[in-house]
């Protein structure tokens, strides 16, 4: 397992120093009280969660670890390289399968795994968005094995969302540990807000001839990321509207306002495609804004991100991005894919099915560490009958090695100990790319565990990057 | 602003402004049940009534009853626990729209009404009320410190003034048709402490004495309550508010709608009535027209701003 703090030795790599002294110092008893008193105040700022139909507290806190996880400069510089790398290949290949397929043409990849996919939009053929942007805030999820070893576990190209934890995070840490930062070269997070209405703005549609106006589209307060919506429109000084406020008229967006109707002419949406617009997709959504769909392919009003961008992110499609970035941009990939085996090809299910005690294997369509199988921690029943779902759906399925995360010092019950973690930066992709330097980093709480989702008890840290 | 914001806005004010004066509403029958002449059947029974709640089968006439209905109650429309998630959630709603320190009022404690039993509501009934109008109290007191003065902060003003207006006129007319038993001569003793209990309801009774040296006719109380322009809770200075935050909409938007006339009409009423003329062709007809006429505003800033 790699540490991302200390060597094998137990010497402490430099980027941490100061954060090794700062744990030592302040002592386990006294970080668990502070830890309280960031809960306190998550709670009273309403930084929370919505889980409604589950029983229990309906507004939940994802817990916050306050040691922060660490990159030096030299560590970002690569990241950051490979993280616009994809992002661009990513908008590429969504712009190329809703033309002319050059890359399904080349038989670089399978035509049926972009066409029969669910993901695939045939509303979005032949559309150019401005910019021709399609996934205008990439979340690419990217774990760590070892020194240099940073792999893409998974592309976030509809709306990835987290981005308020990496801001509030940051937020809290500094009003709590003033001196942590002194000295310590972090680099700031704090103008994404501003980035993220620049990069809203500039992809304005050809019917907009004034100031554009964007807002943020929430489905409402009981969707769990709704205190993530409110908290991006109130940085970005953006109205948050819901479907309900919005209305489509003479090919253009507007939204009722005390005053009359108002143009709109972005949407920063977060609801899912499916509930955009009741005329073309779901029929029976209550959500959505019916003839939505049919301004945007008019250039009427920009949607971010565009319908159909999920088709990138499909964990079918995740396999083939490293031949995306050499296919349309003859660059050979910076950050490496997790090896995966596809189940939809008999040999690779045929190994998958032989050694499901040593793999992770999940729904192709799955998302938020629900409805996977990790093989070395489940019961051989339970293995049994997931390879049972296996042999009926195969193509339903992807399989990877079980990862040996990093790990992270992590404030735990008895001391700081390690504790796996991931990491979510956030690409802004406009008229140019975007990156602030940091990210939401992840952490299992529960030793051992390598699940990172908040659903299923993971917990969020302060993501640092260095200055030279 | 959206419309749906100036809507939220509008009910969380009012609902604020509910949970705020049920929770004087029930003090003023906790005081009336520990009086020597107290009938506490009929006090607590009063007060249920006064609150314009409906309930689910008999109206409760005993302490433990008005803490289930009124209090605690999640479900029951009048009830501060329910006012008080309204309002909060109103709030999230539209948080882009609020302060910090307003979101925080609203934010802070707001489930602490869940966590209380039953038992410990009726035992520590003061100390309940008194945490509900603190919390009552931040919120307005957020809004007044920290908020920018443009459409949303007339809106919550709107919002909470006519739900004050209505509790005022409500509990007015509560005295004369409930509070009051039939056999009861007007004038009569019972009757004299439940004008005074009146006075508690709106945390009036020094404010009262400040104005009217002390003499507790009915005359003088209703003129209190509805006319006087300097006590916060009448009718008279709620119409006066509400009037000039509309202006201020109007101004803001260079637009007027029906809801200013009406409002100024009233406010116009009020300035030239004098008490004599309302006892005279009864004070109820009075209250249930003024009630009436505040329904219909409501209605008509609804409508001029789109909700």
């Amino acid at each position: 397992m790699f540490n991302e703090m200390s060597r094998d030795d137990g010497s402490i790599r430099a980027a941490y120093a100061q954060v090794a002294k700062w744990i030592e110092e302040t002592g386990i008893e006294r970080l668990k009280g502070r830890r309280e008193e960031a809960e306190t105040i998550f709670r009273t700022i309403g930084i929370t969660f919505a889980v409604y139909g589950e029983g229990g507290d309906p507004e939940r806190l994802i817990p916050f670890d306050l040691v922060p996880r660490v990159f030096d400069a030299t560590e970002w510089t690569r990241l950051e390289r490979g993280i616009n790398q994809r992002a661009r290949a990513l908008n590429a290949f969504i712009h190329d399968i809703y033309h002319r397929g050059e890359i399904i043409r080349a038989g670089k990849v399978p035509g049926e795994l972009v066409w029969r996919n669910s993901a695939f939009c045939p509303e979005m053929i032949g559309v150019d968005p401005p910019g021709r942007v399609y996934s205008h805030i990439v979340g690419i999820d990217i774990v760590r094995t070892g020194e240099g070893g940073f792999q893409v576990l998974e592309d976030n190209c509809r709306t990835p969302s987290g981005v308020s934890y990496m801001l509030e995070n940051r937020e809290i840490m500094m009003r709590m540990f003033p001196e942590l930062f002194r000295g310590n070269r972090v680099a700031p997070v704090d103008d994404y807000p501003g980035l993220l209405r620049k990069t809203l703005e500039e992809l304005a549609p050809p019917a907009c001839n004034r100031d554009p106006v964007a807002v943020v589209l929430t489905p409402g307060p009981y969707n769990s990321a709704y205190y993530e919506h409110s908290f991006l429109a109130d940085q970005m000084g953006l109205e948050l509207v819901e479907p309900q406020d919005l209305l489509v008229e003479d090919g253009r967006c507007w939204m009722r306002t005390t005053r009359g109707l108002r143009h709109v002419d972005v949407i920063y949406r977060r609801i899912d495609d499916d509930f955009i617009d009741p005329l073309t997709f779901r029929a029976d959504s209550m959500l959505g804004v019916p003839g939505l769909m049919s301004a945007y392919r008019s250039g009427g009003v920009t949607l971010c991100s565009a319908p159909g961008a999920g088709i990138a992110d499909d964990k079918a499609i995740y396999v083939y991005v490293p031949e995306m970035i050499r296919f349309y941009l003859g660059e050979n990939p910076i950050l490496e894919n997790v090896p995966t085996w596809q189940c939809a090809k008999a040999d690779e299910c045929k190994y998958v099915l032989e050694n499901l005690a040593d793999l992770v294997v999940k729904e192709v369509h799955g998302s938020g560490g629900y409805g996977m199988l990790i093989g070395p921690k489940a019961t051989e029943k339970e293995r049994e009958a997931y390879a049972e779902r296996i042999k009926a759906d195969p193509a339903d399925f992807i399989a990877q090695p079980t990862l040996d995360l990093s790990a992270c010092p992590t404030i735990a019950e008895d001391g700081v100990e390690p504790r796996h973690v991931d990491f979510r930066p956030f690409c802004l992709v406009g008229k140019q790319m975007r990156l602030v330097p940091g990210g939401l980093t992840r952490v299992a709480l529960r030793r051992g565990s390598l699940v990172v989702n908040s659903s299923q008890g993971g917990g969020v840290k302060d993501t640092w990057v260095l200055t030279e | 602003m959206l419309s749906r914001t100036a809507e939220n806005l509008f009910w969380l004010a009012r609902y604020t402004e509910r949970a705020d004066s049920m929770a004087r509403l029930i003090a003023m029958g906790s005081r009336m049940a520990m009086l020597p002449s107290a009938q506490p059947e009929d006090d607590w029974r009063s007060v249920a009534l006064a609150s314009g709640a409906q309930f689910e089968g008999e109206v409760p006439s005993d302490v433990a009853g008005i803490v289930d209905n009124l209090i605690l109650s999640t479900e029951n429309p009048s009830s501060i626990a329910y006012c008080l998630a309204r309002a909060r959630e109103n709030g999230r709603a539209v948080r882009t729209a609020l302060t910090m320190d307003l979101w925080e009022a609203l934010n802070d404690g707001w489930r602490y009404l869940g966590g209380v039993p039953r038992a410990r509501g009726v035992q520590e009934l003061p100390a309940i009320l008194d945490w509900v109008r603190r919390y009552t109290a931040r919120v307005f007191g957020a809004i007044e410190t920290t908020l920018l003065r443009g459409p949303g902060y007339h809106f919550l003003h709107v919002g909470a003034r006519i739900e004050r207006a209505d509790m005022t006129l409500r509990l007015l007319d509560v005295k004369y048709y409930v509070l009051l038993p039939e056999t009861e001569v007007v004038g009569g003793g019972h009757d004299h402490s439940q004008w005074i209990s009146v006075l508690y309801a709106t945390s009036a009774r020094r404010a009262f004495h400040w104005s009217y040296s002390g003499d507790y006719s009915p005359w003088k109380i209703a003129d209190f309550l509805i006319l006087n322009r300097l006590f916060p809770r009448s009718v008279a200075y709620c119409y006066t508010e509400i009037s000039e935050h509309l202006d201020e909409l109007g101004r803001l938007y260079g637009q007027r709608h029906r809801c200013h006339s009406t409002a100024s009409e009233m406010v116009a009423i009020l300035e030239d009535m004098e008490m004599g003329e309302i006892f005279q062709d009864g004070l109820h007809t009075f209250i249930e027209d003024a009630i009436a006429r505040t329904n219909r505003l409501s209605g008509q800033i609804q409508s001029a701003y789109h909700f």
